[in-house]
C-alpha cells in the first residue's frame, strides 16, 4: 500500500445562505408529550406557532394532546399585560384540567423578540404552583427542526437528580423484608441478575426514541454486559435519570449536541462519541465504541450484522449503485447517508441544517472510512444548504433519489425525480439492528413503487419549459 | 395571552400567500425565521400541486435580530427578480416582521429600483386580522396596484364588452372546491350568455388586472374573499357587483335573477326565468329531491352546521328552506363578520353561535345531539367521538376534502352534490342506529381467530408488555411469528428478548 493510499480522502465542507425548508424546532412537542408521559407542553407564541403545529402534526391534535398554546395578543406583545399574570392563570388551569407532573414552556421568535424572560419566571411560578416548569427555547431564530428536542434535553438534564438517597434507602429496606420472606431465594435471583453484567461505571443514554427502541437498544448492551442505569427521558418526568459526576454518557441521536455539551459542563459527565446505532454498521460501531471504553471484549457483533445484511438483501438489490441526494433538514442526514453508502448506494451531496463536527466528530470519520471501504467518493457536505441552487444541482445530477421535505417533494416526482420524504425518518423506527429493513421499507419505496408503474410512460408530468 | 388547542382561521400571512400563489407567476418572499415556510408543506400536500409553491423566506435570524435586515431582504427580492423572472413579488410580513417594525416599505421601494419585476409590501397586520381578511385584503391590493399602474401607463382598459360579461372574483389555492367551484361557474355563465372575462386570482396573470374593467359587471361566490375588490372596482369605475352565492336551489336562482337585473340595467335585456325554471325542475337533482320520499324521511330531523360565513349560512338555509331538516343551531367562526352571518340565517335556525373557540362548538354539539352535524374537520371529529355523522362543508380541512373528481358546491351540479352530501350523513346516522337496537349484522358470536388458541408457551410480563406496545393491527402477526420462533427452538418462556430475536430473525 502507498502512502498515498493512506491518507483519507478530507471532507468537504461547504456553507450556503440557509434558505431551506424545514420543520420549526416547536414541532418537537409532537412527539415529546408522547414520549414523556405526565407532561404537558406550553408553547408560548402566536397563530403561527399553532397553525404549524395544528397542520404539521395532522390528526394528533384531535386527540386531546397534552400541549397547548398560550396565544401571544396585541397586549402581550405591547406589555399591557403582565407577562407573570398570565402565565400564572394559564399554567393554573392547565393544572386543574390536566394536573400534570411538569409543564414545559416552549419559547418561540416571539418571546425572544419582546425578551419575555421564561427562564427568570419559571422559578417563580413553579414555587407558587408547585409543578416543575422547564424552560426551552425552541424557536426559529436559531434552531432548526429536531434540534428542538435537543433544547428540551438540555433542560432536562439540569433536572435529572443528583443521587436518589431515599428510593435506594427504601429499596434496602424492603429487600430486607423480602430476605426474611423469601429465606434468602430472592437474593440469589438478584445476585444472578447483577452478574450478567459486567463492572462499569454507570451509564445513561440521552435522546428521546420510543419505548421498543429503549428495550432493544439496551438488550443490545445487555447482550455485552453492559447496564443503561437510565435513560434521558424517561418514560415519565418523575422517572428522570439519576446523574452523578462521572457517569458516563451516550447519544442515540446526532442532534443532540446541545444536549451533550450541558451533560459534560453542568452535570460534569463523559461523553461516549461513538457513530449512532442507524443501520447494523452504525449499531455496530455504537456497540464497540462502547465496549471499549469500558474494556470490554465485544462479543458475536460481526455474525450479528452479517446476519442482518443477509436478511436485507433482497431491499439491497433495489439500491445498490443507485445515488442519493439529500437535500437536508432534520440532521440525521449524515449517518443515514453513511448508512445508504454501506448500503451501495453513492451521494453526491448531504444537505444538513447545521453540523457540529464535534459532536458528529465519530460519525464523520466512520462516513469517511465507509466511503473508502465500498470505494467510492466522499460527499460534499453542505451546511444551511440554499433550496433553490440545490433544486439546480438535482435536475443537474439526476439523481435516483431524492430525499427531502413535502414542499419539494411532489414538484420534483411531477419531474420525474424519485423523492422520500425526510420527515418519516424521524417518526419512523430507525435505531439498532432490528430497525434495518424499516429504513430500507422508507428507502426503496418509491423505487419499488417506480418498478410497479414503469412502461406507462408518465414519468414527467409537467412541462418541460416549467422544468 | 390565550390557551388555545385549535384554530379555524390561520395568520394573516397565510391569506397573503394564498392570494399571491394563486396568480400565475407571482412570487412571495415572506419575511419570517426559519420554519415559517410550511404554507409550501400545505399547499403541495393538499393541493397536490405540481409546481414548486412560489413562496421564499428571507429567513430572519439573530444577526438580523441583532442588526436588522440591512440589505438581505433586498438582495432576497432582487435575486429572486433575476432567478425566476416574476411579474410581481410581494412581499409578506409575518407576526415576527410585526414586532420588529423595520421599515419594509423602504425595502420595496429599493429593490424596486433594481428589480424588473414589480414589488410591493402586503399591508396586513398579523394582530389585526386573520388568514381570510387578509386575503380579502391583499387581492384588493393586488387589484388596486395594477389598476393604478395601468391609469399611469395610458393602457388601462375601460370600453366595455360586446356582449354581457363578467369577472369572478375569490378562487384561491387552499379554499375549500374552489378549483371545482370556478369550472361551475364558468359553465353557469356560458349557459346564460355570459362572457368570463377573467377568474381573479386563481390562474390569473396580473397583466390581465388592467382589463378588469371590461367586465359588465363583478361576481363575487365567496363573502370572505374578493368583496373588498369588487367594491373598489365599483368606487374607481362604477362597476356593479353580485355578491350573492350561489348555493343551494333557491339561492342560485336568486343570485341568477340578481344578475339579470344588473345586465338589464345596463340594456342587454336578458330573460333568465326558462333557464331557472328548466335547470330547477328537471336538469338538477336538488329539487326533485326534496319532493323525494327519501327526503320526506329527513323531514324534521336534528342537524347543528358550523363553518365559515359562506357555506354555514348556505348549507343552513339548504337544510332548513329546500329539505325541511330542524337546524338547531348554525355557527360561525367569522366573527368579524358576525352581524352578516346573523342577518343570513336568523330565519332558518333556532340558535346562531359566533364563536372561534371549538370547545364551545363541541359543546353545544355534545348538549343538541343532532342526527347529524355540518362543519369542518374538526367538528367531525367531534362527531367521532360523539358517534354522530359529520359532513364537511368548509375549512379547515384535510387532504380528502381537495378530491380529484368533479364536486362543486355551487351552482346546479354544486345542489346534487350537496344533497348526496346531505342524504349520505343522515342515512349512515340511521344505519347505525338501527344496527345498534337490533346488536349489528350478524349477532351470532365471533369465532376466535387466533391460530395458537391455547398456546403452550409462556409469555413473561415483559415480553407480554412489548407485544402490546405493537400497533394492534399486526399484533396477531408478531404474536403468531414469535410463538412459531420459540417453538422451533424449544424456547417455553418468551421474554421481550425472544421478541425481537424473531422479528429480527423473519426480518420483519
Amino acid at each position: 500500500m502507498t502512502l498515498a493510499d493512506a491518507q483519507p480522502q478530507a471532507l468537504n465542507f461547504e456553507c450556503e445562505t440557509g434558505n431551506y425548508h424545514t420543520f420549526c424546532p416547536i414541532s418537537c412537542v409532537a412527539w415529546l408529550y408522547q414520549k414523556i408521559e405526565d407532561s404537558f407542553f406550553l408553547v408560548i407564541g402566536t397563530k403561527t406557532c399553532g397553525y404549524f403545529l395544528q397542520n404539521a402534526m395532522g390528526v394528533m391534535i384531535f386527540a386531546e394532546p397534552r400541549y397547548a398554546m398560550a396565544e401571544l395578543e396585541e397586549g402581550d406583545i405591547s406589555a399591557q399585560l403582565n407577562d407573570y399574570n398570565e402565565l400564572k392563570r394559564l399554567c393554573e388551569q392547565i393544572k386543574r384540567d390536566r394536573n400534570p407532573s411538569v409543564i414545559v414552556f416552549i419559547g418561540t421568535c416571539t418571546t425572544e423578540i419582546i425578551k419575555m424572560d421564561l427562564e427568570g419566571l419559571a422559578p417563580k411560578l413553579e414555587s407558587e404552583i408547585g409543578i416543575p416548569i422547564v424552560v426551552a427555547r425552541a424557536n426559529g431564530l436559531d434552531y432548526a427542526f429536531t434540534q428542538g428536542e435537543d433544547t428540551v434535553l438540555a433542560a432536562m438534564a439540569q433536572r435529572c437528580p443528583t443521587q436518589a438517597p431515599t428510593a435506594e434507602a427504601d429499596k434496602e429496606e424492603r429487600n430486607a423484608i423480602q430476605k426474611l420472606m423469601n429465606f434468602g431465594r430472592k437474593q440469589e435471583d438478584v445476585k444472578r441478575e447483577e452478574s450478567e453484567y459486567v463492572d462499569h461505571p454507570p451509564l445513561v443514554m440521552f435522546g428521546s426514541v420510543p419505548d421498543p427502541i429503549v428495550t432493544q437498544l439496551s438488550l443490545e448492551l445487555k447482550h455485552q454486559g453492559i447496564k443503561v442505569s437510565g435513560w434521558l427521558p424517561a418514560k415519565r418526568y418523575t422517572e428522570l435519570p439519576v446523574i452523578e459526576e462521572g457517569y458516563y454518557v451516550s447519544g442515540v441521536n446526532p442532534f443532540l449536541s446541545r444536549t451533550a455539551t450541558t451533560l459534560m459542563r453542568r452535570r460534569k459527565t463523559k461523553l461516549i462519541g461513538s457513530p449512532f446505532p442507524i443501520g447494523p454498521d452504525g449499531t455496530r460501531a455504537w456497540v464497540e465504541k462502547i465496549c471499549s471504553v469500558f474494556n470490554i471484549e465485544p462479543k458475536g457483533l460481526e455474525e450479528r450484522e452479517a446476519k442482518i445484511w443477509q436478511s436485507v438483501e433482497d431491499y439491497l438489490q433495489l439500491i445498490r449503485g443507485k445515488s442519493v441526494f439529500f437535500m437536508g433538514d432534520n440532521l440525521l442526514e449524515i449517518s443515514l447517508a453513511r448508512f445508504l453508502i454501506r448500503c451501495g448506494m453513492t451521494c453526491h451531496e448531504i444537505g444538513i441544517p447545521y453540523m457540529d463536527k464535534r459532536y458528529q466528530a465519530a460519525e464523520l470519520d466512520f462516513l469517511v472510512k465507509t466511503c473508502q471501504e465500498m470505494g467510492v467518493p466522499v460527499p460534499t457536505i453542505v451546511e444551511k444548504p440554499d433550496n433553490y441552487n440545490q433544486l439546480q444541482r438535482i435536475h443537474e445530477l439526476k439523481p435516483d433519489l431524492v430525499i427531502t421535505g413535502m414542499a419539494h417533494a411532489n414538484p420534483l416526482e411531477a419531474r420525474g425525480i424519485s423523492t422520500k420524504w425526510s420527515v418519516e425518518f424521524t417518526f419512523a423506527q430507525i435505531h439498532g439492528f432490528g430497525n434495518t429493513r424499516d429504513i430500507l421499507e422508507l428507502v426503496t419505496r418509491p423505487l419499488r413503487r417506480n418498478g410497479a408503474l414503469k412502461d406507462l410512460g408518465w414519468e414527467k408530468l409537467v412541462e418541460e419549459a416549467r422544468v | 395571552m390565550k390557551l388555545a388547542y385549535w384554530m379555524y382561521a390561520g395568520p394573516a400571512h397565510i391569506g397573503t400567500l394564498r392570494i399571491a400563489s394563486s396568480f400565475k407567476n407571482v412570487h412571495a418572499i415572506m419575511h419570517a425565521p426559519l420554519g415559517d415556510d410550511y404554507f409550501n408543506v400545505m399547499r403541495s400536500m393538499l393541493e397536490r400541486e405540481r409546481d414548486y409553491t412560489p413562496v421564499t423566506t428571507s429567513v430572519v435570524d439573530r444577526h438580523v435580530l441583532a442588526r436588522g435586515s440591512q440589505e438581505k431582504v433586498v438582495d432576497n427580492i432582487t435575486r429572486k427578480d433575476a432567478e425566476e423572472h416574476p411579474d410581481l413579488i410581494v412581499l409578506t410580513p409575518t407576526c415576527t416582521s410585526s414586532i420588529l417594525q423595520e421599515d419594509l416599505q423602504n425595502f420595496v421601494e429599493r429593490a424596486q429600483l433594481e428589480a424588473k419585476g414589480d414589488v410591493m409590501l402586503a399591508d396586513v397586520n398579523h394582530y389585526r386580522v386573520n388568514e381570510l381578511q387578509a386575503a380579502d385584503r391583499t387581492l384588493q391590493q393586488i387589484v388596486q396596484f395594477y389598476i393604478a399602474k395601468a391609469r399611469k401607463q395610458g393602457n388601462l382598459v375601460t370600453e366595455k364588452t360586446e356582449k354581457p360579461s363578467v369577472n369572478i372574483f375569490g378562487m384561491t389555492t387552499l379554499g375549500f372546491h374552489n378549483n371545482h367551484d370556478a369550472t361551475e361557474l364558468k359553465r353557469l355563465m356560458s349557459d346564460l350568455g355570459i362572457e368570463v372575462n377573467a377568474i381573479v386570482p386563481a390562474g390569473a396573470s396580473v397583466h390581465e388586472l388592467k382589463s378588469l374593467p371590461r367586465a359588465w359587471f363583478n361576481l363575487v361566490p365567496y363573502r370572505e374573499t374578493g368583496l373588498m375588490a369588487a367594491e373598489y372596482l365599483q368606487q374607481e369605475f362604477n362597476m356593479p357587483y353580485v355578491d350573492i352565492t350561489p348555493m343551494g336551489i333557491v339561492e342560485t336562482a336568486r343570485c341568477i335573477r340578481k344578475i339579470q337585473q344588473v345586465l338589464n340595467a345596463q340594456g342587454a335585456n336578458v330573460d333568465y326565468e326558462s333557464f331557472i325554471d328548466q335547470q330547477t325542475r328537471f336538469v338538477s337533482q336538488a329539487a326533485w329531491f326534496s319532493r323525494s320520499i327519501d327526503c320526506q324521511n329527513l323531514t324534521g330531523k336534528k342537524a347543528v352546521v358550523f363553518g365559515d360565513n359562506t357555506h354555514a349560512a348556505a348549507l343552513t338555509k339548504i337544510l332548513s328552506r329546500e329539505m325541511g331538516i330542524h337546524v338547531l343551531l348554525a355557527g360561525t367562526y367569522c366573527k368579524y363578520d358576525e352581524a352578516w352571518f346573523r342577518e343570513q340565517v336568523s330565519e332558518y335556525c333556532d340558535d346562531v353561535l359566533v364563536s372561534d373557540d371549538n370547545g364551545q362548538i363541541a359543546d353545544a354539539i355534545a348538549r343538541l345531539e343532532p342526527a347529524a352535524i355540518f362543519g369542518t374537520q374538526m367538528e367531525r371529529h367531534v362527531g367521532k367521538r360523539l358517534d354522530i355523522p359529520c359532513g364537511v362543508i368548509a375549512a379547515p380541512i384535510h387532504i380528502q376534502n381537495f378530491p380529484v373528481g368533479y364536486k362543486p358546491f355551487v351552482g346546479y351540479e354544486g345542489s346534487n352534490q350537496i344533497v348526496d352530501l346531505i342524504y349520505n350523513s343522515f342515512t349512515l346516522g340511521m344505519e347505525d342506529h338501527l344496527l345498534e337496537i337490533f346488536g349489528g349484522h350478524d349477532t351470532k358470536e365471533v369465532i376466535t381467530k387466533s391460530v395458537s388458541a391455547d398456546s403452550d408457551l409462556n409469555w413473561s410480563k415483559d415480553g407480554l408488555a412489548e407485544l402490546n406496545r405493537i400497533p394492534g393491527f399486526v399484533r396477531g402477526k408478531v404474536k403468531r411469528n414469535t410463538e412459531k420462533f420459540a417453538r422451533d427452538r424449544n424456547i417455553t418462556q418468551i421474554t421481550a428478548e425472544v421478541l425481537y430475536a424473531a422479528k429480527e430473525a423473519v426480518g420483519a
